[in-house]
């Protein structure tokens, strides 16, 4: 695995403000804004979700049964979410896999994504880990054309990005590739001007940094 | 003989664990339709005499009857279908329990497991179908998994916020031999630890809560289905009766408060009171209590209520800020909550609020006197609804279950049929469900036989579910029918009146001779066509023993006031014609 700190790229490591938990209990103490009284009373309502919006990444855990990717993508659909990304595998215990979900959306709206994530039955955690230092990484398989005149220079950029050619064929290499969306992106862009054959990516797969983990409810049976 | 019944000493099966689940579940009536993949269900159907099979025409009315039958019970309605077009037919019904929170359990059964997936015959994929309008929903092919999913469906269905939970069974699990056991509450609990909704609310956001309380000038309450749904009315009638906050009511939260209380002070939104609504723009404090903001309640979000801060109550998490931002959120059954908050509130006097109930006094005087009989009807001697609603809800003296349709019979029926009493006034709210009142009445006769109930359609949504006339025969279910019958589908046709300049596309519709149709049943009719003939006909329906049908030939023309035309605010209400008011 390319991690951040060896290779000493943009880390996607923030600023902690403060841990952000979409608990199911979302009985948080309330913001209360000043007394307007009728003279004063703004003219208008603000409508929740319509902020300004930026990039998000929840962590799901869900029950490993049949069917319930379909239930959080068809939510995700019907209640008009837009997800950028989404990967899902199982976890340490086989009963239950994990979700990185990514989607654009201000805090309000992505909130409203962790609630009704939560009313799902086969849901057992939702936690926003926009604020929190992590590691963020996914997977690609580029197929680039290399001929015998441009292999060595093909070859030369995907070591100076850390990756690693896995396969050769006579006209072609396929590259794998790990790190943050905007790394890949990079490496994407360079080997680009060679001609891109074919390209996977898994999404983004998101680990807390340090001793904390997402925690959850115990899982189904 | 041929249709010689069982040994008694047969095997365990499937489908006999089906129903003593159900049985377990303290289930007396399911509301079905056979069909070939549940025949190894009806065939043992007969020795479980406790479970009573309401045969409906239509499993449309199968849903809608276990809808009806929840509301007015407070339990979960059941409703059985077969596969393939007798689940699809379920959808509408189960889609309007979704959104109008009813507890329900939908039962399909489906092919055999190895035809999943087939194309088999009346095979269809249910379970993707009601995936987003369920609570939840399972695909059964083990007959050793049904008690834990039956157990689990019930347990999900009516806990927390209530909805509909689906079960397809396959035709073999069903006929598979079984010996598991039925699992015990722990059991269920311990298997979806991803469902735990809070009961109690915050005890910080209750003194917050109080705090806005006892500061508002201006508070008014917004009492939704969840005060029904949370058998809370008692709760907020003290909470009301110590705070001297006026209650308001939602389309479904009707029936919360009696209307005749003082502090009851009427319904809101979109078709809703003047007063009412303009108590709400004025106010400085909405406290609002198990509803959820709907469009029709609030119109235009950003013209409603500026000056108020909002306390929202709701058993739901994902409701809190989904349609307005709010101040105060509380997460938590909303009769427990009032159970916490109506001791941290201070008492007041009607005197310490004279000013404010006398200013409201007054809007309701006027608002009042304007939409009473509001389309002129009445003044051209012509038979008007919101009078025919009236006499019916004064017929039983108030304590009759009124089902009403959609459209301008279920406005009509919000704002006059007068009710008294928690579980008396049955609406689709939120699918707007046109057909859901005679089924869903025959649903709520069933689960409250002590309990006169009427079904009060147009004659639109009567047509499209007339069919169960035939199941309230053949049950001996005594539900009255109402037809306000004006050859219209009067809401589209009011629509297209006032916003499309008079284009009368496809508004205007023939219906049967609704005596001759009724006479086919065997079922009483009658007619009234002017105004006084209303209380005599009435009268009696109501003194025919089984189910009876009146025929209202009123007004073609009339409109419900006043208006509040979508896209526009609570304050711009059209009371009458020629446009908006204030």
């Amino acid at each position: 695995m390319t991690d951040q700190a060896t290779t000493g790229r943009r880390s996607t490591d923030q600023a902690t403000t403060g841990r952000r938990s979409t608990d199911q209990a979302m009985n948080r103490p309330a913001t209360i804004p000043a007394a307007t009284g009728q003279a004063a009373a703004p003219a208008t309502r603000e409508i929740p979700g319509t902020g300004a919006g930026h990039r998000h990444v929840l962590v799901a855990v869900v029950n490993n049964r049949p069917g319930v990717l379909n239930r959080v993508a068809s939510l995700m659909r019907a209640r008009n979410f837009n997800i950028d990304s989404l990967a899902v595998g199982h976890t340490e215990r086989p009963d239950v896999s994990r979700m990185t979900i990514t989607l654009h959306g201000d805090d309000v709206a992505v909130e409203q994504v962790a609630k009704q994530l939560y009313k799902l039955i086969d849901v057992l955690k939702v936690q926003d880990v926009s604020d929190e230092p992590r590691i963020e990484h996914e997977l690609a398989l580029i197929k680039v054309r290399a001929t015998n005149s441009t292999r060595a220079e093909v070859l030369k950029i995907v070591e100076l990005y850390k990756g690693r050619v896995v396969d050769v064929a006579a006209d072609s290499v396929i590259v794998e590739a790990t790190g943050t969306e905007d790394e890949i992106d990079a490496l994407v862009a360079l080997v680009g001007g060679f001609g891109i054959r074919e390209m996977v990516r898994t999404g983004t797969t998101v680990m807390v940094r340090g001793p904390q983990v997402v925690e959850y409810e115990g899982a189904g049976k | 003989m041929l249709h010689e019944s069982k040994p008694r000493g047969r095997t365990r099966i499937g489908a006999d664990v089906l129903c003593e689940g159900l049985r377990r579940q303290g289930v007396d009536v399911i509301f079905g339709y056979p069909g070939g993949v549940l025949l190894p269900l009806y065939d043992v159907l007969g020795d479980y005499p406790e479970l009573r099979h309401v045969l409906v025409r239509h499993e449309q009315g199968a849903a809608h009857a276990a809808d009806g039958y929840a509301r007015v019970t407070g339990r979960v309605g059941v409703c059985l279908a077969t596969s393939g077009p007798g689940a699809t037919n379920l959808v509408t019904g189960i889609a309007n329990a979704m959104l109008d929170s009813i507890p329900m359990v939908a039962i399909t059964g489906n092919v055999a497991a190895a035809l999943l997936g087939k194309d088999a015959f009346q095979e269809i994929d249910i379970t993707g179908i009601t995936l987003p309008m369920t609570k939840h929903n399972y695909l059964v092919r083990d007959a050793n998994e049904l008690p834990h999913v039956i157990a689990e469906a019930f347990h999900i269905a009516q806990t927390g916020r209530p909805g509909p939970v689906h079960i397809d069974i396959t035709k073999d699990a069903l006929q598979q031999e079984t010996q598991a056991p039925h699992p015990d509450a722990e059991t269920v609990l311990a298997a979806i630890p991803g469902f735990r909704p809070t009961f109690e609310g915050h005890p910080r956001q209750l003194r917050l809560a109080a705090k806005l309380i006892d500061e508002a000038r201006r508070p008014v309450i917004l009492a939704g289905h969840g005060i029904l749904l949370s058998g809370a009315w008692d709760q907020l009638r003290e909470f009301a009766e110590k705070t001297q906050i006026p209650v308001t009511h939602t389309l479904l939260g009707i029936g919360a408060m009696d209307e005749t209380h003082p502090l009851s002070y009427g319904y809101m939104g979109m078709h809703g009171w003047k007063h009412v609504n303009r108590a709400i723009q004025s106010s400085d404090l909405l406290i609002a209590l198990g509803m959820r903001f709907d469009d029709r309640v609030t119109g235009k979000v950003s013209a409603y209520a500026t000056g108020a801060r909002i306390i929202h109550v709701d058993i739901d998490p994902a409701e809190i800020g989904k349609n307005v931002s709010v101040d105060v959120p509380i997460v938590g059954d909303v009769g427990r909550v009032l159970d916490a908050l109506t001791p941290l509130v201070a008492a007041r006097q009607p005197e310490d609020r004279a000013g404010y109930f006398a200013e409201l006094a007054d809007w309701r005087r006027g608002s009042e006197a304007r939409s009473w009989h509001g389309s002129g009807a009445w003044r051209d001697g012509l038979l008007s609804a919101d009078y025919v609603v009236e006499q019916i809800g004064a017929a039983a003296d108030h304590d009759a279950t009124l089902v009403a349709d959609v459209g301008q019979n279920q406005m009509w029926v919000a704002r006059y049929g007068g009710f008294r009493r928690p579980h008396s006034h049955l609406s689709s709210g939120g699918l707007g469900t046109m057909g859901y009142a005679l089924p869903a009445a025959m649903g709520a006769a069933v689960g409250r036989p002590d309990k006169e109930t009427w079904a009060i359609c147009g004659d639109g949504g009567f047509q499209m579910t007339m069919q169960q006339l035939g199941t309230l025969v053949q049950e001996h279910i005594p539900v009255k029918i109402a037809i306000l019958d004006n050859t219209k589908l009067g809401m589209i046709r009011q629509w297209q009146e006032l916003i499309y300049s008079g284009n009368y596309h496809s508004s205007h519709l023939m219906g049967p001779d609704y005596l001759k149709l009724a006479e086919a049943y065997g079922i009483a009719a009658f007619r009234a066509t002017t105004p006084d003939e209303v209380p005599a006909a009435i009268e009696a329906a109501r003194a025919i023993d089984g189910p009876a049908l009146v025929h209202f030939r009123i007004a073609d023309e009339q409109n419900v006031f006043p208006f509040m035309p979508a896209g526009k605010g609570l304050s711009d209400l059209i009371e009458e014609w020629g446009g908006a008011d204030e």
